[in-house]
């Protein structure tokens, strides 16, 4: 092991009584990584975070940066900074105290603190708002004082509770931009936690995702998105067709499944399977075509059903027999002037790749 | 549609409140209108003077006043000052120390002592100090008054504590603040409301008691109650009113300061 890793989590675990938020959590961040924890409300992230910071104990399970044990050291003597989800600015200070507050308290001299300040100041573009009281500001500009702070300084790693949260579309998406900007300028390490996918999708080196206190896959955002590890994976990330299906055959890579409605679809897998296990296969809804005439390749056959204007795209409904629907996603400008009417006879061309096999 | 309900609406409402008003500010209203009264007499009126304000300043009875007053002051001040102490201290293992066993038994013991009536206060103090051979005086009155005013200060503190988020502390540390630099530099000055009008309600408190420092004065020393009571013994005479209504301004002065203070603190909201 050539670099050490910014902090690596070994079978972390937290119980609040009988309850277990976090249970046997293990994963390395690699230093200068923008490692993301997404998860549906509830599944522990914060309480995750928490512990890293220090502000909770660890039932069980290492904690190490760079190397060193933490998990027993108080939060003022980890190098590691939070961006608290509500900003938590001091309310009597102004922004320029608030952001040299760490400095003071590490003992540098107020040169020096005016000095980083500054920097800090420019690095946000706060520069005219640098003597009012977090009262004074908007919530975009308390955010970017709230980021300043903790990035004063310079901790070896920055943990981000939904920063982004608070701010309304518009400034949510430019602050993603600028984050990463900031990420990249810096070079600390980013533990980003989120439950709003398309930001971790959009901004993360690596997202974990998580859901009741287990982490469910690590990987970059498109094997998250391409090559989910299980059933809750493809459901929680982005859209997904879920199918039942017994395996059939297989044939290499190619797994050969038989699907309840009784039709056969070739798919691909990253577990090891065998034939006769039962699982799920997931269809990503843009993956699929919608064709009037039946070809040669890999198609199910259906009817159509509701159709839905979405702006680029058009969402339509497949009936695949009295149950079982399949939605797919078509971007307007392909569409041909065909026009698609409730009720057609259809066929469903999926690439051998387009379907994923889930062991239950 | 029913009309919401409206208190002014009320035949009489406007005759029934000033009345109310009059008879809770009546007797006050007199005794400021009488302090300035050239008369001997405490019930006829001889003109407008302020020889009774000389005469607390300058008369007979001032300096007996003058070291009452001086007494109580000091009292007050340091009682208040102790009891805000504690009442922070408390407040801040109330509020902050996470659950423990008999925590809810502990507000209501740092509580009681304000429906306690008075009078039994004031006899088990005596009784106490003599059980334990405390020489009364000065020092006995400060203690007494620590006590009593500790719940009073509590209240204030313990509320403004509860207001705020435990996040600020937790920012503080994160940010390299160890418990006292978190204590120093950001709960006491957001904290810092709640503290005043602890200590402006301790020293008021304090300042004005009557009944506990009359049991463990001891003989010889007077507060600005105790001497103002002992005079009136001997019939009331207009200088008492003059006194009365400077001790009067100087509470209604630390009440508004109390309240400003007050209202000044509660823009605590940095988000929306
Ligand atoms: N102090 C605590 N005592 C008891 N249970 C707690 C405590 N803190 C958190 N929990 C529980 O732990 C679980 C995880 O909470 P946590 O706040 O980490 O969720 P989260 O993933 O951050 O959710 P969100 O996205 O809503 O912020 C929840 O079920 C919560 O009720
Ligand atoms: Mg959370």
């Amino acid at each position: 092991m050539a670099i050490k890793d910014a902090i690596s989590l070994e079978g972390v675990r937290k119980d609040f009584g009988d309850f277990t938020a976090i249970s046997n959590v293990t994963f390395d961040i690699a230093d200068n990584e923008f490692f993301t924890l997404l998860g549906p409300s509830g599944c522990g992230k914060t309480t995750l975070l928490r512990m890293i910071a220090g502000f909770e104990e660890t039932s069980a399970g290492k904690i190490k940066l760079y190397g060193d044990i933490i998990e027993n050291l108080p939060p003022n003597k980890r190098p590691i900074n939070t961006v608290f989800q509500n900003y938590a600015l001091f309310p009597h200070m102004t922004v320029k105290e608030n952001i040299g507050f760490s400095l003071k308290m590490l003992g540098w001299s107020k040169s020096d603190i005016n000095d980083r300040v500054a920097e800090m100041v420019a690095m946000v573009k706060l520069e005219e708002f640098t003597d009012r009281k977090p009262s004074q500001l908007s919530g975009g500009q308390q955010q970017r004082v709230a980021l300043a702070r903790a990035m004063a300084s310079k901790p070896k790693l920055l943990l981000l509770d939904e920063p982004l949260s608070a701010l309304d579309l518009k400034l949510r998406k430019e602050m993603r931009s600028e984050l990463k900007r900031l990420q990249r300028d810096t070079g600390i390490t980013f533990i980003f936690v989120t439950h709003d996918q398309e930001e971790a999708l959009s901004m993360s080196d690596r997202i974990a995702v998580m859901s009741s206190g287990k982490v469910q896959q690590i990987g970059n955002p498109s094997e998250i998105y391409d090559t989910p590890a299980n059933r809750f994976v493809a459901d929680f990330i982005g859209e997904a067709n879920l199918l039942n299906a017994t395996i059939q055959k297989i044939d290499g890579e190619k797994i050969i499944c038989r699907l309840q409605s009784g039709q056969i679809l070739t798919s691909k897998s990253s577990s090891k399977v065998n034939v006769g296990q039962s699982g799920t296969i997931s269809i990503r809804p843009e993956k699929l075509i919608i064709k009037k005439q039946n070809f040669k390749g890999q198609y199910l056959e259906g009817k159509l059903g509701q159709s839905t204007y979405i702006g680029t795209d058009t969402q339509f409904e497949i009936l695949l027999d009295k149950e079982l629907s399949l939605t797919v996603r078509m971007q307007n400008s392909s569409l041909t002037s065909e026009n698609y009417k409730n009720g057609d006879q259809v066929f469903l061309s999926i690439a051998d790749d387009a379907a994923w096999f889930l062991l239950d | 549609m029913e009309k919401a309900f409206n208190v002014k609406q009320y035949n009489g409402f406007y005759f029934i409140t000033c009345l109310c008003l009059f008879i809770l500010y009546a007797p006050l209203l007199i005794v400021m209108i009488y302090s300035f009264n050239d008369s001997l007499s405490i019930t006829r009126w001889g003109g407008m003077s302020l020889r009774w304000y000389y005469e607390v300043f300058y008369g007979l009875e001032s300096e007996k006043f003058k070291l009452a007053a001086w007494n109580s002051l000091i009292i007050a001040l340091m009682a208040a000052t102790i009891a805000t102490i504690v009442a922070t201290a408390a407040s801040i293992g109330m509020v902050r120390g996470g659950h423990f066993k008999g925590k809810s038994a502990s507000f209501g013991l740092i509580s009681l002592p304000i429906m306690v009536p008075e009078i039994v206060t004031a006899v088990a103090t005596l009784i106490f100090f003599s059980a334990i051979s405390f020489k009364l005086g000065v020092l006995s009155i400060l203690v007494a008054h620590i006590v009593f005013c500790i719940p009073f200060a509590y209240l204030p503190i313990s509320a403004r504590l509860q207001g705020i988020e435990a996040s600020y502390e937790e920012a503080a540390q994160d940010l390299y603040a160890n418990r006292w630099k978190t204590f120093w530099h950001v709960l006491m000055p957001i904290m810092g409301p709640g503290i005043i009008s602890g200590f402006l309600l301790g020293f008021i408190i304090s300042l004005d008691d009557f009944i506990i420092t009359n049991f463990v004065k001891g003989a010889g020393v007077e507060t600005l109650p105790t001497a103002i009571f002992g005079a009136v013994k001997q019939g009331i005479k207009p200088n008492i009113m003059a006194l009365s209504t400077l001790l009067l301004l100087f509470s209604v002065f630390l009440v508004t300061l109390s309240y400003f203070i007050g209202r000044k603190g509660n823009n605590l909201k940095t988000n929306k």
